[in-house]
């Protein structure tokens, strides 16, 4: 008979339930099992009404982060036999209402993604048939924050998020961050407009865990001091510098 | 926040912990961190009372002295002592965080941007301690 181990998960349903409660499962532990395939498990053989996000199980997709233990996590990646003997607890990501069970509302990172315009903005476009080169060290610039994968880990694990939902946020920070220092872009003043504010990288404190929970190591944190320092060195500008000379890249 | 869907309208919002900060390590740190402001302010309090005992002639300056040496200011300044490195430190290792500079391509690692600023900060305190100790 295989080893088995307690999952306990939190569970939620908005038509019957005034808060959260936990249910407990015993699954089999495989070594090669993470724990989004215990949560199936328990989905296919135990309680077909669990409810939980999930879709490309190898870390790409961003869809099934939850709290393992406190711990923000891609269930995809996070090896049960890591937490033996058990019991493991699993949570929907803190910080974001919860729908149901496991799953979260995220719409309101969504609109904070739109306002920090992860595009390129482009002054005068370029005709089509002409192309915007750049070069494998310009590449390398913004790679890091380019891979982000929007699993909100990040704001899982942000206090600050938690404790003043206005601020904008570890991932849409960052991403606006890769925008800025891509070669092609020329909106940084756009951004800049709307992230310098107190909700934006001025509500960041650097606690790190954005950081430290990211799967993809963006390090949204060092993204928005770098931010912050562009914004000091911007402000600084504009106060000494004479008008003609303030023009922002 | 904005209402999260029209064909679901209930969800539930749970509330931060008053405890949040105790329920992780890093959490603990950084809170920790954020507390070491006070006895920064507390020892630049200190260095401002000591410098205007100094102005006041020898007996403010003796008074000043036997005030620090009071077994409570001891226990309190060694605290104080502790907390401003671990906030020196902290700050020092924030630099390479916010400062990414590349030279031919290469990102420059962490360390050779924090430890010019260590360099500095010992530099700078050995200069201080020979400005005062030197009798």
């Amino acid at each position: 008979m295989a080893i088995k181990i307690t999952i306990e998960v939190a569970r939620y349903n908005p038509a019957r339930d005034h808060e959260p409660g936990t249910d407990s499962y015993d699954v089999p532990l495989h070594k090669e099992w993470v724990v989004l395939d215990a949560l199936n498990y328990i989905k296919d053989h135990l309680d077909g009404s669990l409810t939980f996000r999930w879709s490309c199980r190898m870390g790409v997709c961003g869809s099934c982060g939850m709290m393992v233990n406190g711990v923000p996590k891609l269930t995809c990646s996070t090896f049960l036999s890591d937490y033996a003997p058990g019991p493991v607890r699993i949570e929907p990501m803190r910080h974001f209402p919860i729908l149901r069970d496991l799953v979260v509302d995220t719409s309101d990172f969504l609109v904070k993604l739109a306002q920090s315009k992860p595009w390129i903005i482009r002054k005068v476009e370029k005709p089509l048939d002409e192309e915007y080169v750049q070069t494998p060290a310009q590449l390398e610039g913004y790679k890091q924050f380019s891979m982000c994968i929007n699993c909100l880990l990040c704001y899982a694990a942000c206090p600050i998020y938690g404790l003043d939902p206005r601020f904008t946020g570890p991932a849409a920070i960052a991403l606006a961050q890769r925008y800025n220092m891509d070669s092609r872009d020329e909106g940084a003043s756009e951004r800049l407009d709307i992230l310098s504010k107190q909700e934006g990288i001025w509500g960041c404190m650097f606690v790190g865990e954005c950081t430290q929970v990211c799967p993809e190591h963006v390090d949204p944190a060092g993204a928005i001091q770098q931010y912050k320092l562009t914004a000091a060195t911007e402000w600084l500008k504009a106060l000494v510098l004479p008008r003609g000379a303030k023009e922002r890249p | 926040m904005i209402n999260p869907t029209e064909y679901l309208p209930k969800s539930y919002h749970r509330r931060v912990s008053t405890y949040w900060w105790l329920a992780r390590r890093p959490y603990l740190k950084f809170i920790l961190r954020e507390a070491s402001s006070v006895f920064v302010g507390w020892t630049v309090l200190l260095t401002l009372l000591q410098i205007w005992a100094v102005t006041r002639g020898p007996s403010a300056n003796a008074a000043f002295h036997e005030w620090m040496r009071h077994p409570l200011m001891l226990g309190v300044n060694v605290i104080a002592f502790l907390f401003v490195l671990f906030h020196a430190v902290t700050w020092f290792s924030l630099t390479p965080k916010a400062m990414v500079i590349r030279v031919k391509g290469q990102r420059v690692p962490d360390w050779a941007i924090s430890g010019p600023t260590y360099a500095v900060w010992v530099l700078v305190s050995l200069g201080v301690a020979w400005v005062v100790l030197r009798g």
